[in-house]
């Protein structure tokens, strides 16, 4: 049986990446996921690995792409406005069939923002992260363990559908501290990558990687091909976790921090004798429409729970499509909802007075 | 009788699309013929940047990555890290290198990044049809300074080799230009210099080569060597701006 | 005793190898074009080439080949 540490959220994901065989990272410091760095620049040297500070999370990003392209696990690492910049690499990465970790540590935006957590992301990882028809791999941590185990699989995942992924976790996870086992048996990278570019040696033809199709025909049979793949992802990849669902009629949806706050107050109303449950999405992008089908015709409400001002909700409605309420309750610019404010909007959902 | 001069091996079947006088073309073939003499095309990965010789994954038979614009140095950073034996150069030009990514190009050098920069300096946008560039001279009419540069509004140009010569991560800053035979040899001694020292891990090496774009420049092929040697030359003025084996009296 | 050889299809018609032949033995055709158009750069006469590959190092096309 692992031994368990105490770990700082942000050290936890540096140190499952090195143990994933992740020997390259490339960042640049930003509140709150410069522990990520911080921890890299420590442990990397160490197992003879590159840490580098780059001059920009745009190099950064790049160099991503240049060490992912060799066949290598990479990884980088920063917070909401950060990732803006790095959309330009992240669109090259995905119009290239590249895999690569990418972490999101959200915080308070747009703009400069705050430092403190928020899911405001949502929409820029799982739509828009960067030009062009294009998916990333999207992860919501939300616990430590969590953020441990979810390294090994975005880059299981990547590597099987060459398709980067994104853990987007967000500064409570970030700075928290949590016991977690590592996984006492090592991943080994996909050992075949045979589109790497790292030298052709003589021995096989020329690799090229890149995004730039003039013919709007051969584009467009790529990127077809690239949604087959994405396809295949959305049949086999989504998850989610069920809490306290079996019987509920109020659903509460709910991911990352967000939903912790929601276990809370669903355990609070269930003690106060109302059906409700927790419906945790794991995978943001697949979103997991399986596990909120699977619920709609026994719900009589939706409620989602997000720290913005109502992103994932949308995907909800898309699957409910009408068929029941959805409703969203949510706080933004860095403040964490209470357990409290949840369940006084659950009991309002459920009719019952406050 | 012998063939003293053919196509080198580096460089693929695939005609080149550069305007006919463009002398990129001497440049690719350059490339190539150094990689076939170091015998290195095997562990060769080149960054095609974006400009003019966005195709340039397509010359080369080596294995290419495409970069986004300016961010070439640090694409061949990852690939240079992730394969230290490796041999990994961009190939850049003006806007590519001297504008948006010139954060990318001083901070690959300053890091002393073992890699060879290609930089094609021909003073003006190709690609996108003739716009000024950083290293636009002063007066220069371009299709974004149709009045010529005003280094009032537009500012200076900027004389990259000078400027990474100030970093101690630069182990090679040499300007050459292919305007003559003469110089196109000179400037292929620079080009393999520039891969030997990678090779010997010495740092970073750039070799600028002051180019010609007739169709932009709105010349014809000689005409456009021409206005390179009046006009560029004495701005961009050939030479080694950093050699670190020279002040070590030599490698090897 | 030397020979050049070009490869019509891909010169442009540049020129720049008309002048760097230091025997001036080359000149653009006036009497046929390539298929993109283009006046191929031709040799006047090859008797008095001395090989020295002036021409093909100032090809921006890789278009000739020279033996000696």
């Amino acid at each position: 049986m692992a031994e368990k540490v105490l770990m700082k959220g942000n050290e936890a994901l540096a140190e499952a990446a090195i143990q994933c065989g992740c020997r390259h990272y490339f960042g640049y410091p930003i509140t709150p996921q410069t522990e990520v760095a911080a921890y890299m620049s420590k442990r990397l040297p160490k197992e003879g690995g590159t840490f580098l500070q780059a001059e920009s999370e745009i190099a950064a990003i790049n160099m991503v792409l240049g060490a992912t392209s060799a066949g290598v696990r990479a990884m980088t690492s920063s917070s909401s406005p950060g990732i803006s910049l790095k959309s330009e690499g992240v669109s090259y990465i995905g119009g290239s069939d590249l895999p690569a970790l990418i972490i999101n540590v959200q915080r308070g935006g747009p703009g400069l923002g705050g430092i403190q957590p928020s899911q405001s992301d949502y929409w820029q990882a799982t739509k828009a992260l960067g030009h062009g028809d294009f998916q990333l791999f999207v992860l919501a941590p939300s616990t430590i363990q969590e953020m441990v185990d979810f390294v090994s699989l975005a880059y299981e995942v990547g590597e099987k559908y060459r398709v980067p992924a994104m853990i987007l976790s967000d500064g409570m996870l970030g700075q928290m501290m949590e016991p977690v086992e590592f996984p006492t048996k090592k991943d080994e990278p996909v050992a075949d990558k045979p589109w790497a570019t790292n030298g052709h040696q003589n021995k096989r033809k020329k690799n090229i990687i890149n995004s730039l199709y003039i013919q709007p025909e051969e584009l467009e049979n790529l990127i077809k091909e690239r949604y087959e793949r994405y396809a295949k992802i959305k049949e086999n990849e989504q998850r989610a976790e069920e809490f306290m669902c079996d019987d509920a009629e109020i659903f509460v949806v709910a991911f990352g921090a967000s939903s912790r706050v929601s276990r809370s107050a669903v355990m609070q109303a269930r003690a106060e004798g109302i059906k409700v449950g927790l419906i945790r999405p794991i995978t943001l992008w697949p979103f997991p429409d399986k596990t909120i089908e699977k619920n709609v015709d026994k719900a009589k409400k939706f409620l989602c729970v997000e720290m913005n001002m109502g992103q994932m909700v949308d995907d909800v409605k898309l699957v409910v499509n009408g068929r029941k309420d959805v409703e969203f309750f949510g706080r933004t610019g860095g403040v964490i909802p209470t357990p409290a404010e949840v369940l006084g909007e659950i009991r309002r959902l459920a009719g019952k007075e406050n | 009788m012998a063939v003293v001069f053919e196509k080198p091996k580096a460089l693929a079947d695939v005609p080149f699309h550069y305007c006919p006088g463009c002398t990129h073309g001497i440049v690719h073939r350059l490339v190539a013929e150094v990689l076939d003499e170091l015998g290195v095309e095997g562990q060769t990965v080149g960054v095609a940047s974006v400009g003019c010789s966005v195709f340039s994954y397509n010359y080369f038979n080596c294995d290419m990555v495409q970069a986004a614009h300016g961010r070439a140095p640090a694409v061949a950073t990852g690939l240079k890290r992730a394969l230290p034996d490796n041999v990994i150069f961009t190939y850049q030009g003006d806007g590519d290198l001297a504008a948006i990514g010139m954060a990318e190009t001083v901070h690959a050098a300053t890091r002393g990044e073992n890699i060879t920069v290609i930089f094609i300096n021909n003073a003006i946008y190709g690609m996108t049809g003739g716009q000024m560039a950083p290293t636009s001279l002063p007066g220069q009419v371009t299709q974004t300074s149709p009045y010529g540069r005003d280094v009032k509004t537009a500012g200076y140009p900027i004389r990259v080799c000078e400027l990474l010569s100030t970093l101690s991560g630069t182990a090679l800053a040499q300007r050459v230009t292919v305007d003559s035979v003469a110089h196109v040899r000179e400037a292929k001694k620079a080009i393999k210099k520039g891969f030997e020292n990678q090779i010997n891990k010495r740092g970073y090496s750039i070799i600028e080569v002051v180019s010609t774009c007739p169709t932009n420049w709105g010349l014809s092929p000689k005409e456009a060597i021409n206005w390179l040697r009046d006009n560029m030359l004495p701005y961009y003025p050939l030479g080694v701006y950093k050699d670190v084996t020279a002040e070590e009296g030599g490698d090897k | 005793m030397a020979k050049v050889t070009i490869n019509e299809t891909l010169c442009k018609g540049c020129g720049l190898c008309v002048d760097a032949c230091p025997k001036n033995l080359l000149e653009l055709a006036t009497d046929h074009i390539n298929a993109k158009g283009y006046h191929p750069s031709t040799m006047k006469d090859q008797s008095q080439c001395v090989g020295c590959a002036s021409c093909a190092i100032m090809c921006p096309d890789v278009a000739i080949t020279v033996e000696r």
